[in-house]
Protein backbone atom coordinates (compact mmCIF):
# COMPACT_ATOMS: atom_id res chain seq x y z
CA UNK A 1 0.00 0.00 0.00
CA UNK A 2 1.33 3.64 -0.67
CA UNK A 3 1.52 5.51 1.92
CA UNK A 4 -0.44 8.62 2.75
CA UNK A 5 0.17 12.38 3.81
CA UNK A 6 -2.05 14.31 5.13
CA UNK A 7 -2.12 18.04 4.86
CA UNK A 8 -4.28 20.36 6.54
CA UNK A 9 -5.86 23.71 5.09
CA UNK A 10 -5.78 26.49 7.53
CA UNK A 11 -6.38 29.79 6.54
CA UNK A 12 -8.90 33.64 7.20
CA UNK A 13 -12.25 33.32 5.78
CA UNK A 14 -12.67 34.77 2.58
CA UNK A 15 -9.01 34.39 1.39
CA UNK A 16 -9.74 31.64 -1.29
CA UNK A 17 -8.67 28.30 1.11
CA UNK A 18 -11.83 26.54 -0.54
CA UNK A 19 -11.05 27.52 -3.83
CA UNK A 20 -7.42 26.20 -3.45
CA UNK A 21 -8.91 23.00 -1.92
CA UNK A 22 -10.91 22.38 -4.87
CA UNK A 23 -8.41 23.37 -6.97
CA UNK A 24 -6.02 20.23 -5.58
CA UNK A 25 -8.84 17.80 -5.02
CA UNK A 26 -11.35 18.44 -7.62
CA UNK A 27 -14.18 15.31 -6.99
CA UNK A 28 -12.30 13.54 -4.40
CA UNK A 29 -14.09 14.87 -1.22
CA UNK A 30 -16.16 14.06 1.80
CA UNK A 31 -17.52 15.96 4.74
CA UNK A 32 -17.10 15.11 7.66
CA UNK A 33 -18.11 15.46 11.56
CA UNK A 34 -14.98 15.87 13.84
CA UNK A 35 -14.40 14.79 17.34
CA UNK A 36 -17.97 15.06 18.19
CA UNK A 37 -18.10 18.39 17.23
CA UNK A 38 -21.35 20.11 15.17
CA UNK A 39 -18.79 22.25 12.63
CA UNK A 40 -18.36 20.27 9.48
CA UNK A 41 -14.52 19.96 7.94
CA UNK A 42 -14.03 18.84 4.54
CA UNK A 43 -11.46 16.23 3.69
CA UNK A 44 -10.05 15.82 0.15
CA UNK A 45 -7.69 13.45 -1.44
CA UNK A 46 -4.93 14.70 -4.75
CA UNK A 47 -2.13 12.82 -6.12
CA UNK A 48 1.80 14.32 -7.17
CA UNK A 49 4.65 12.54 -8.23
CA UNK A 50 3.35 9.13 -7.11
CA UNK A 51 2.47 10.34 -3.77
CA UNK A 52 -1.18 10.44 -2.34
CA UNK A 53 -2.58 12.78 0.32
CA UNK A 54 -5.12 13.44 2.23
CA UNK A 55 -6.12 17.38 2.96
CA UNK A 56 -8.21 18.38 5.37
CA UNK A 57 -10.16 21.45 4.89
CA UNK A 58 -10.23 23.58 8.39
CA UNK A 59 -12.70 25.81 9.22
CA UNK A 60 -11.56 29.73 8.14
CA UNK A 61 -10.65 31.72 11.15
CA UNK A 62 -9.07 34.89 12.55
CA UNK A 63 -7.29 33.33 15.40
CA UNK A 64 -7.30 29.68 16.90
CA UNK A 65 -8.13 31.02 20.44
CA UNK A 66 -10.74 33.04 20.92
CA UNK A 67 -12.59 29.18 22.09
CA UNK A 68 -15.30 29.37 19.71
CA UNK A 69 -16.52 25.84 17.82
CA UNK A 70 -14.27 26.38 14.36
CA UNK A 71 -11.21 27.64 16.19
CA UNK A 72 -10.79 24.96 18.80
CA UNK A 73 -11.71 22.47 15.73
CA UNK A 74 -8.66 24.06 13.85
CA UNK A 75 -6.45 24.26 16.75
CA UNK A 76 -6.84 20.88 17.69
CA UNK A 77 -6.81 19.25 14.72
CA UNK A 78 -3.49 20.90 13.96
CA UNK A 79 -1.88 20.35 17.69
CA UNK A 80 -3.46 16.65 18.47
CA UNK A 81 -3.60 15.29 14.58
CA UNK A 82 -0.35 17.04 13.60
CA UNK A 83 -0.63 17.18 9.85
CA UNK A 84 2.67 16.62 8.08
CA UNK A 85 2.29 19.82 6.63
CA UNK A 86 -0.10 22.73 7.62
CA UNK A 87 -0.37 25.32 4.47
CA UNK A 88 -1.37 28.39 5.69
CA UNK A 89 -3.58 30.71 3.04
CA UNK A 90 -3.40 34.48 3.54
CA UNK A 91 -4.91 37.11 1.54
CA UNK A 92 -2.35 39.08 0.31
CA UNK A 93 -4.65 42.08 -0.34
CA UNK A 94 -5.02 41.79 3.49
CA UNK A 95 -1.77 40.37 5.03
CA UNK A 96 -1.71 42.94 8.18
CA UNK A 97 -4.67 40.98 9.09
CA UNK A 98 -3.52 37.83 8.22
CA UNK A 99 -0.29 37.82 9.46
CA UNK A 100 -1.75 37.11 12.83
CA UNK A 101 -3.00 33.36 11.94
CA UNK A 102 0.22 32.53 9.93
CA UNK A 103 2.08 33.39 13.30
CA UNK A 104 0.00 31.46 15.40
CA UNK A 105 0.38 28.33 13.34
CA UNK A 106 4.44 28.89 13.36
CA UNK A 107 3.67 28.30 17.55
CA UNK A 108 2.06 25.11 17.05
CA UNK A 109 3.86 23.56 13.90
CA UNK A 110 7.40 24.60 11.87
CA UNK A 111 6.03 22.26 8.89
CA UNK A 112 4.30 24.95 7.58
CA UNK A 113 3.70 26.16 4.10
CA UNK A 114 2.53 30.08 3.57
CA UNK A 115 0.48 30.34 0.28
CA UNK A 116 -0.34 33.97 -0.76
CA UNK A 117 -3.51 33.85 -2.66
CA UNK A 118 -5.40 36.49 -4.03
CA UNK A 119 -2.42 37.43 -6.05
CA UNK A 120 -3.84 38.71 -9.31
CA UNK A 121 -5.85 40.82 -6.86
CA UNK A 122 -2.74 42.02 -5.00
CA UNK A 123 -1.48 43.01 -8.45
CA UNK A 124 -4.27 45.11 -9.58
CA UNK A 125 -4.43 47.22 -6.95
CA UNK A 126 -0.35 47.73 -6.78
CA UNK A 127 0.57 45.70 -4.00
CA UNK A 128 3.96 44.68 -4.21
CA UNK A 129 4.99 41.56 -2.25
CA UNK A 130 8.37 40.07 -1.18
CA UNK A 131 8.36 36.61 -1.03
CA UNK A 132 12.12 36.18 -0.55
CA UNK A 133 12.27 38.30 2.63
CA UNK A 134 9.22 37.14 3.96
CA UNK A 135 10.17 33.51 3.72
CA UNK A 136 13.48 34.68 5.30
CA UNK A 137 11.83 36.29 8.25
CA UNK A 138 9.38 33.08 8.75
CA UNK A 139 11.41 30.80 8.39
CA UNK A 140 9.15 28.83 6.42
CA UNK A 141 8.35 28.50 2.20
CA UNK A 142 6.24 31.09 1.13
CA UNK A 143 4.37 30.66 -2.39
CA UNK A 144 1.88 33.01 -4.38
CA UNK A 145 -0.74 31.70 -5.96
CA UNK A 146 -4.21 33.23 -7.24
CA UNK A 147 -6.41 30.09 -7.09
CA UNK A 148 -8.95 31.76 -9.33
CA UNK A 149 -5.95 32.18 -11.93
CA UNK A 150 -4.46 28.58 -11.12
CA UNK A 151 -1.46 30.37 -11.24
CA UNK A 152 1.48 29.01 -8.71
CA UNK A 153 -0.55 25.95 -7.55
CA UNK A 154 2.62 23.85 -9.51
CA UNK A 155 5.47 26.00 -7.32
CA UNK A 156 3.08 24.49 -4.23
CA UNK A 157 2.96 21.10 -5.39
CA UNK A 158 6.52 20.78 -6.24
CA UNK A 159 7.24 22.65 -2.40
CA UNK A 160 4.70 20.36 -0.57
CA UNK A 161 6.78 17.39 -2.64
CA UNK A 162 10.80 18.45 -1.35
CA UNK A 163 9.27 19.11 1.97
CA UNK A 164 7.61 15.28 2.13
CA UNK A 165 10.80 14.43 0.89
CA UNK A 166 12.94 16.60 3.59
CA UNK A 167 14.79 18.16 0.40
CA UNK A 168 13.04 21.60 2.55
CA UNK A 169 13.77 21.81 6.04
CA UNK A 170 12.25 24.40 7.90
CA UNK A 171 13.43 26.79 10.58
CA UNK A 172 10.12 28.80 11.75
CA UNK A 173 10.70 31.96 13.78
CA UNK A 174 10.34 32.28 17.59
CA UNK A 175 8.38 35.12 18.57
CA UNK A 176 9.83 36.85 21.39
CA UNK A 177 7.65 38.00 24.66
CA UNK A 178 8.90 40.81 26.74
CA UNK A 179 11.12 39.47 29.45
CA UNK A 180 8.93 38.93 32.03
CA UNK A 181 7.26 36.65 30.08
CA UNK A 182 9.54 35.18 28.60
CA UNK A 183 11.01 33.97 32.14
CA UNK A 184 7.55 32.28 32.92
CA UNK A 185 7.94 31.02 29.19
CA UNK A 186 11.33 29.24 30.07
CA UNK A 187 9.77 27.60 33.29
CA UNK A 188 6.29 26.03 32.05
CA UNK A 189 8.22 25.06 29.27
CA UNK A 190 10.70 22.93 30.69
CA UNK A 191 8.05 21.26 32.82
CA UNK A 192 6.04 20.50 29.79
CA UNK A 193 8.52 19.03 27.64
CA UNK A 194 9.03 16.11 30.77
CA UNK A 195 5.43 15.84 30.58
CA UNK A 196 5.10 15.67 27.25
CA UNK A 197 8.12 14.57 25.58
CA UNK A 198 7.63 15.93 22.31
CA UNK A 199 3.60 15.36 22.04
CA UNK A 200 3.34 18.64 22.44
CA UNK A 201 5.46 22.03 21.55
CA UNK A 202 6.45 22.61 24.34
CA UNK A 203 6.85 26.57 24.22
CA UNK A 204 3.21 26.12 22.83
CA UNK A 205 1.95 24.70 25.81
CA UNK A 206 3.59 27.50 28.17
CA UNK A 207 2.22 29.71 26.17
CA UNK A 208 -1.28 28.61 26.35
CA UNK A 209 -1.06 27.95 30.24
CA UNK A 210 -0.16 31.61 30.45
CA UNK A 211 -3.15 32.97 28.63
CA UNK A 212 -5.45 30.78 30.95
CA UNK A 213 -6.44 28.47 28.38
CA UNK A 214 -8.77 26.50 30.22
CA UNK A 215 -10.50 24.76 27.37
CA UNK A 216 -6.54 23.40 26.40
CA UNK A 217 -6.21 21.84 29.61
CA UNK A 218 -9.72 19.66 29.43
CA UNK A 219 -8.82 18.64 25.99
CA UNK A 220 -5.38 17.82 26.93
CA UNK A 221 -7.04 15.95 29.94
CA UNK A 222 -9.60 13.92 27.66
CA UNK A 223 -6.78 13.12 24.99
CA UNK A 224 -3.88 12.23 27.55
CA UNK A 225 -5.82 10.67 30.06
CA UNK A 226 -3.70 7.85 32.10
CA UNK A 227 -1.20 8.30 29.10
CA UNK A 228 1.53 10.69 30.59
CA UNK A 229 4.73 8.36 31.68
CA UNK A 230 5.75 10.88 34.09
CA UNK A 231 4.75 9.22 36.84
CA UNK A 232 2.14 11.15 38.06
CA UNK A 233 -1.80 11.10 36.54
CA UNK A 234 -2.11 13.10 33.47
CA UNK A 235 -4.74 15.45 35.55
CA UNK A 236 -2.67 16.36 38.30
CA UNK A 237 0.44 17.21 36.33
CA UNK A 238 -1.22 19.01 33.82
CA UNK A 239 -3.31 21.17 36.15
CA UNK A 240 -0.32 22.02 38.73
CA UNK A 241 2.19 23.10 36.30
CA UNK A 242 -0.37 25.72 35.54
CA UNK A 243 0.00 26.93 39.06
CA UNK A 244 3.44 26.90 39.45
CA UNK A 245 4.23 30.11 38.23
CA UNK B 1 1.26 71.36 19.28
CA UNK B 2 -1.04 69.57 22.52
CA UNK B 3 -0.82 66.95 24.06
CA UNK B 4 -2.54 64.33 21.94
CA UNK B 5 -7.09 64.05 23.35
CA UNK B 6 -7.33 60.41 24.76
CA UNK B 7 -11.03 59.21 24.69
CA UNK B 8 -12.68 55.96 24.48
CA UNK B 9 -13.71 54.07 21.31
CA UNK B 10 -17.04 54.25 22.05
CA UNK B 11 -16.83 58.40 21.73
CA UNK B 12 -15.61 58.83 18.78
CA UNK B 13 -17.39 60.61 16.30
CA UNK B 14 -17.61 59.68 12.55
CA UNK B 15 -14.38 60.25 10.59
CA UNK B 16 -12.47 60.07 13.86
CA UNK B 17 -8.77 58.27 13.39
CA UNK B 18 -7.93 57.12 16.62
CA UNK B 19 -4.44 55.60 17.66
CA UNK B 20 -5.63 52.61 20.27
CA UNK B 21 -3.47 53.18 23.36
CA UNK B 22 -4.77 50.38 26.24
CA UNK B 23 -7.45 47.89 26.15
CA UNK B 24 -9.30 48.03 29.38
CA UNK B 25 -10.62 44.37 28.94
CA UNK B 26 -8.97 40.91 30.28
CA UNK B 27 -9.68 36.85 29.20
CA UNK B 28 -11.55 35.84 26.07
CA UNK B 29 -12.86 39.08 24.53
CA UNK B 30 -9.92 40.62 25.05
CA UNK B 31 -8.18 37.96 23.15
CA UNK B 32 -10.81 38.06 20.18
CA UNK B 33 -10.83 42.13 20.11
CA UNK B 34 -6.53 41.99 19.08
CA UNK B 35 -7.58 38.96 17.06
CA UNK B 36 -10.03 41.57 15.07
CA UNK B 37 -7.31 44.41 14.92
CA UNK B 38 -7.91 46.45 18.00
CA UNK B 39 -4.30 46.29 19.01
CA UNK B 40 -2.39 49.54 20.90
CA UNK B 41 -0.65 51.46 18.21
CA UNK B 42 -3.08 50.77 15.17
CA UNK B 43 -5.04 53.30 13.51
CA UNK B 44 -8.79 52.59 13.82
CA UNK B 45 -11.36 54.98 11.99
CA UNK B 46 -14.70 55.47 13.18
CA UNK B 47 -17.19 54.63 9.87
CA UNK B 48 -20.47 55.33 11.45
CA UNK B 49 -22.81 55.35 14.45
CA UNK B 50 -26.24 53.98 14.93
CA UNK B 51 -29.08 56.60 15.74
CA UNK B 52 -28.45 55.97 19.21
CA UNK B 53 -24.79 55.56 19.07
CA UNK B 54 -25.21 51.33 19.71
CA UNK B 55 -23.09 49.78 18.28
CA UNK B 56 -20.01 51.63 16.25
CA UNK B 57 -18.82 50.46 13.10
CA UNK B 58 -14.55 51.03 12.79
CA UNK B 59 -12.68 50.59 10.03
CA UNK B 60 -9.59 48.24 11.19
CA UNK B 61 -6.87 46.92 8.78
CA UNK B 62 -9.48 47.33 5.78
CA UNK B 63 -12.15 45.41 7.42
CA UNK B 64 -15.38 47.08 8.71
CA UNK B 65 -16.32 46.03 12.38
CA UNK B 66 -18.87 46.61 14.55
CA UNK B 67 -18.48 47.06 18.30
CA UNK B 68 -20.99 47.80 21.57
CA UNK B 69 -20.70 50.27 23.70
CA UNK B 70 -19.72 47.75 26.25
CA UNK B 71 -16.51 46.73 24.40
CA UNK B 72 -15.89 50.28 22.57
CA UNK B 73 -16.31 52.11 25.71
CA UNK B 74 -13.29 49.97 27.03
CA UNK B 75 -10.90 50.28 24.71
CA UNK B 76 -8.74 53.68 24.72
CA UNK B 77 -7.12 55.87 22.15
CA UNK B 78 -5.93 59.08 20.77
CA UNK B 79 -7.16 61.17 18.49
CA UNK B 80 -5.37 61.89 15.16
CA UNK B 81 -5.28 64.80 13.41
CA UNK B 82 -6.43 63.75 9.51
Amino acid sequence: MIEQHTIALAGNPNTGKSTLFNLLTGLKQHTGNWAGKTVDMKAGYFSHKDRKYEIVDLPGTYSLYSNSADEELARNYIIFEKPEITIVVLDATSLERNMNLALQVLEMTGRVIVVMNLMDEADKRGILINEKILMRRLGVPVIKISSRNRTGVDMLLDTIDRMITGEISTEPVTVVYDEETEKKIILLEEKAENIFQGRLPARWVALRLLDGDQRLIEEIEKRFAGRLEDGFAGRASVSTIGRSV
Amino acid sequence: MGMAKTISLADGEKGDRIRISKLHIEGVMRRRLLDLGFVPGRIVEVLRKSPLGDPIAFRVSQTCIALRKEESGQIEGELVDS
